[in-house]
């Protein structure tokens, strides 16, 4: 019993995509809204309506598919997919299946293991179902369920993987990765808590003895779960499960299997052996799609530079890899990065504070870039101070925190608490004076040689000042004094 | 008979439509004559033929993206059969279902 | 006094004069069917308050100038009841959608409604428009005005009666494989299918969504010209649909003598009744009269239209049907868990018929089966589609007859459906190929009518339209049936 596995992971995964209206008809896309209260006849499904397509919705998924490094099909079209289910108010979802607008595409991942290319196998537009309320705990002991189609006719693009990774960790940087290029093109919320991301995972394990194709491979599909955190999860606990059937010598099922959160464990919810037969064919009340160079070129030119671009002109500015991947991952902090170096253009100091406090404040109050604690002139003008000696580090650490509290400027916080460095030469002198009036012993050791009695001098000075005053400042000025003394 | 029984119990499934026992079969003899009629068309070579899936000859007819008005709520759910807190109501859905 | 025996054009000349109201038309027309329907059967639904108050409306609110504006002022028309509409009930004569009422109306309703019209209330059809007698609705039987112990055709039975028996002057139908042509000519009256695409398809109820048209029926043809250049043209909410219809000023145009016109030898061989083609012959004569050149051709792949056509207006039909679930509108029947909800509603929802092709529909596209059936179907539609573009490459029009035979007696079809879905042997050609198709009469055999059917290249209605008013100019002035009611 010395059989190896070979895991075989393909992703499906579903973005909404962030048009005003829906994808054949002119209802709102607006999520979390009154039950039913943007519904039409055409998202109803009601006897005698028709779908007219959005031609947004396709430009978004165009964009995707090229930001995906997809071939765009010049010529696709719609196709019935058909299942009974209340959410899906036609009892057909509007598809495509043999013709998709995309094919042929992929998304470099980066790991311990160096870059790696994940296939990309289609990308297609359809329609989203409406949502389904459980009455009562669970589907399974639910009563009944209440039926609501604000939902239904959302635009999607169904974006699926080739079976090219081989960890849950894979997975995870797959779904990273394709989460941080769609997210440069603001085509959608790309939120899984509420459902504008969602994600299918395929599991099988090949033995090292199979000579057989992929395709016919017992694969276990798990559905709909709710965080990149819970695919590498429900992934990981497939696996073992898996293997230890294959171990015992226990066929696995091809089947579809739920995700339990709090059990960290997947549960069978039907056998595809028993699977419906979606019957697919031309949807008669669409013409085609014909997608000429013109139009694709017109797509091309609305879309902002991808992380793959970001990546070099990054490093080109002289930041450490590490951080150029945490900038890039996060586009909204990317944004808020380049909006503070183009006021304040010391890239590395910029960096530093962005990624450490900066970050770290942001965290603590639950914030995100897109919604930024304090304001990119405000920290600017914090790193400005810090630069020009007025502030030291430790005290513009002070001052951010009380920034991101009372939302006020560097300088008001800085006055407010009477924080900055003394920096007058003249206000120090004075002091300087003053303190080797009382210290004559000291001054007179120092001038005998003992140059540890400065440093108590410059004691004395800093307690003084507060420990407002530059030390080097101070020192120098001493040493000045002490010579002018004489 | 070009349809079995059980296709034909098979396919009423599909279309979520039941078959008493009484008329089951009537429905196997009539769609296999049907069928059988259907046939026909077997007697054409249509190897490399280009199947037709519409007549009309346009293509890429689109909206712009141009938010219009929905229903008023009343009348979304006016025609429901059962309908609660402006939702419609389903029975016990029992199996995992959807697609 | 508003007469009925008036066509349209000129009802609405008079309206617009000023010679006779818009409520007096409509009164007509109500006492006509208080007459006779319940002889005939036409009706679902009659909207006598609704009918009164909007012709009351015209009557009071609009200018002469308005009126001259309304192409349809005052001009009571029945609506097939599978287009939608927000007034009236809305049942495609069927019981699962019992009690449904839309709330939205149909695009060629809309366009009635601002054209004038007056809709004064909904008509029968077999369920879902599946049927060639109007005997598969679920609500009555219609009978044909002519003899009503034979059906009118169908599945438009009730738009093709109520114009024959004088009640409307017009009606609107719908046709996916001759549902509107096979009804004129049982009945006698103008009925076309425009080109598909002429014609908006939202808010009719969909049968099969690739061959279904929306198109008119009247009395005379210059009628049919008047309703269709109202109805047809593109619409944003129909993305298969096309350009508007030429006006009557086009159709006119059409000379006679310089038409081409084909005559497919497979619709003229045997299984035609030779009383149908005694008048079908007679008609062609009419027309070499008139100075047309009459050609043999072949529009070899005929014999394989049914087949295709049941095989691909089914298939659709199972999908479009789906929606019929009983979760947001229409008939339920309870039951303890969802699957079994779905079963008891569509099962005791849908008539027999409608059952039975839903199964077919869904077993053509089932795995396994698609290529046998749906694939190798529009393959062959292919061929009936290049079958007349080959002959239109030599005819400017095709000529044949409508209906092999005259209009049949009640259940004289029902034992076996293959012998009803072949009335529809001459008609299914034109919806499969998307070209207009136009049934006129031509005369009667027997005290029963026969029609004659033109076919024309896509969007050329106005070479159909012109012929068929060229030989109507010339044909003996027809009679009507169920004269000396109480309104003639």
């Amino acid at each position: 019993m010395s059989e190896s596995y070979e895991v075989v992971i393909g992703l499906e995964v579903h973005v909404e995509l962030k048009t005003a209206s829906k994808l054949f008809c002119g209802c709102t896309n607006l999520f979390g809204q009154e039950p039913n209260t943007h519904t039409c006849p055409v998202c109803l499904g009601m006897p005698g309506a028709l779908p007219v397509l959005n031609q947004q919705a396709v430009a978004l998924a165009t964009r995707a598919a090229l930001a995906l490094s997809c071939d765009v099909h010049p010529f696709s079209k719609f196709d019935r997919k058909q299942y009974f289910y209340p959410d899906l108010p036609k009892a057909y979802q509007i598809s495509q299946y043999d013709q998709p607008l995309a094919t042929e595409g992929h998304v470099t991942i980066r790991g311990e293991f160096g870059m790696r290319s994940i296939g990309i196998e289609r990308i297609h537009l359809e329609e989203d179902a409406g949502k389904l309320n459980h009455i009562g705990q669970r589907l399974g002991d639910a009563t009944g369920s209440l039926v609501d189609l604000n939902r239904a006719g959302v635009p999607l693009i169904e974006i699926v993987s080739r079976p090219d990774m081989h960890s849950p960790e894979e997975a995870r940087l797959y779904l990273t990765e394709l989460r941080t290029v769609l997210s440069y093109l603001d085509i959608s919320d790309l939120r899984m808590e509420e459902g504008s991301m969602r994600c299918d995972a395929n599991i099988s394990l090949r033995p090292s003895s199979y000579t057989g194709s992929l395709v016919d491979l017992p694969r276990v599909e798990i559905k709909n779960v709710n965080s990149f955190r819970n695919v590498q999860r429900g992934i990981e606990h497939e696996i073992v499960r898996q293997k230890a059937l294959l171990e015992q010598g226990i066929r696995v099922v091809k089947e579809t299997r739920g995700f339990d959160d709090a059990a960290g464990t997947t549960y069978s919810q039907r056998s595809k052996e028993a699977a419906n037969d979606y019957r697919y064919f031309p949807e008669p009340d669409l013409p085609p799609l014909i997608l000429d160079t013109e139009w694709l070129e017109a797509q091309k030119r609305e879309m902002p530079d991808l992380p793959e671009a970001l990546r070099h002109s990054l490093t080109t500015e002289g930041l450490v890899s590490r951080d150029v991947e945490v900038l890039v991952q996060d586009r909204a902090l990317y944004g808020f990065w380049r909006e503070v170096v183009a006021i304040f253009p010391d890239v590395k100091l910029v960096t530093n504070w962005l990624l450490s406090d900066y970050s770290r404040h942001m965290n603590a109050q639950g914030l995100s870039f897109d919604t930024p604690g304090v304001s990119a002139e405000h920290l600017a003008q914090l790193l400005g101070l810090i630069q020009d000696g007025t502030l030291s580090g430790k005290m513009a650490k002070e001052v951010l925190e009380a920034m991101f509290t009372t939302k006020e400027s560097p300088e008001a916080v800085v006055q407010r608490l009477g924080l900055s460095q003394i920096t007058d030469q003249e206000a120090i002198r004075v002091i300087v004076a003053e303190v080797i009036t009382a210290n004559p012993g000291v001054v007179a050791d120092f001038q005998g040689g003992k140059d540890k009695a400065l440093a108590f001098l410059v004691g004395q000075v800093m307690k003084a000042t507060k420990g407002q005053a530059k030390p080097n400042l101070v020192n120098s000025l001493l040493r000045e004094a002490i010579a002018s003394h004489v | 008979m070009l349809l079995s029984k059980e296709d034909v119990l098979h396919v009423a499934n599909l279309a979520r439509l039941s078959v008493e026992p009484s008329e089951l079969q009537e429905i196997q003899d009539t769609l296999s004559r049907v069928l059988e009629y259907i046939d026909l068309l077997n007697e054409l070579d249509t190897e490399q033929v280009v199947p037709t899936s519409q007549v009309v000859e346009q293509h890429t007819v689109w909206r712009s993206d141009q938010v219009e008005k929905s229903l008023p709520i009343a009348l979304a759910i006016q025609n429901g059969p059962q309908v609660v807190t402006g939702m419609f109501v389903v029975p016990k859905i029992l199996d995992g279902g959807g697609q | 006094m508003a007469s009925l025996t008036w066509d349209a054009v000129e009802m609405v000349r008079r309206v617009q004069s000023g010679e006779v109201s818009a409520l007096e038309l409509v009164d007509a027309a109500l006492e006509r069917i208080a007459d006779v329907d319940a002889n005939i059967g036409a009706f679902l639904y009659v909207d006598d308050n609704g009918a009164r108050d909007a012709a009351s409306r015209i009557d009071s609110d609009l200018t002469r100038e308005q009126k001259e504006r309304l192409p349809l002022a005052g001009i009571p028309v029945a609506i097939k009841d599978n287009l939608v509409t927000r007034e009236m009930p809305t049942t495609a004569g069927s019981k699962i959608l019992e009690g449904f009422r839309s709330p939205y109306n149909a695009t060629v309703v809309e366009r009635l409604l601002a054209a004038g019209a007056i809709p004064v209330g909904k008509v029968n059809l077999d369920e879902f428009a599946m049927g060639s007698s109007t005997e598969h609705s679920a609500y009555q039987v219609t009978r044909n005005p002519w003899d009503p112990t034979r059906v009118p055709g169908g599945s438009s039975g009730g738009s093709a009666a109520a114009v024959a028996a004088g009640m409307v002057p017009l009606a609107l139908g719908s046709d996916t494989g001759g549902s509107i042509r096979t009804p004129a000519s049982y009945c006698g009256v103008v009925g076309m299918k425009p080109t598909y695409g002429r014609v908006s398809r939202y808010g009719l109820i969909a049968f099969a969504s690739s061959l279904d048209q929306v198109g008119p029926f009247a009395r005379t043809v210059r009628d049919a010209v008047l309703l269709l250049h109202v109805i047809t043209g593109k619409d944003p909410h129909d993305a298969t649909s096309v350009d508007v219809m030429p006006t009557q000023a086009t159709v006119a145009a059409v000379e006679p003598s310089r038409m081409r016109i084909g005559l497919p030898e497979e619709y003229f061989g045997d299984g035609i009744d030779p009383k149908v083609r005694t008048r079908v012959d007679g008609a062609l004569e009419t027309l070499r009269g008139l100075g047309a050149t009459l050609v043999p051709i072949s529009l070899p792949h005929t014999r394989y239209a049914i087949a295709t056509y049941y095989l691909i207006a089914n298939a659709e039909a199972s999908s479009n049907l789906s929606r019929y679930d009983g979760v947001r509108y229409g008939f339920r029947e309870a039951a303890p868990d969802l699957i079994q909800m779905y079963a008891n509603t569509r099962s005791l929802g849908f008539g027999r018929e409608v059952r039975r092709r839903i199964l077919l529909g869904t077993h053509a596209l089932s795995a396994g089966y698609y290529d046998a059936y749906y694939l190798k179907a529009q393959k062959v539609r292919t061929l009936i589609r290049r079958d007349f573009e080959q002959a239109f490459s030599q005819v400017d029009l095709i000529v044949t007859p409508t209906v092999p035979d005259l209009p049949f007696k009640f259940g004289e079809r029902e034992v076996d459906p293959l012998q009803m879905y072949l009335t529809d042997i001459f008609t299914v050609t034109t919806n499969l190929a998307g070209l207009p198709g136009l049934s006129q009469p031509i005369g009667l055999t027997d005290g029963l009518p026969v029609g004659l059917q033109w076919i024309a290249p896509a969007l050329q209605e106005e070479r159909i339209l012109g012929m068929a008013q060229a030989l109507e100019s010339v044909l003996p002035v027809p009679s009507w049936p169920m004269q000396g009611g109480s309104s003639q």
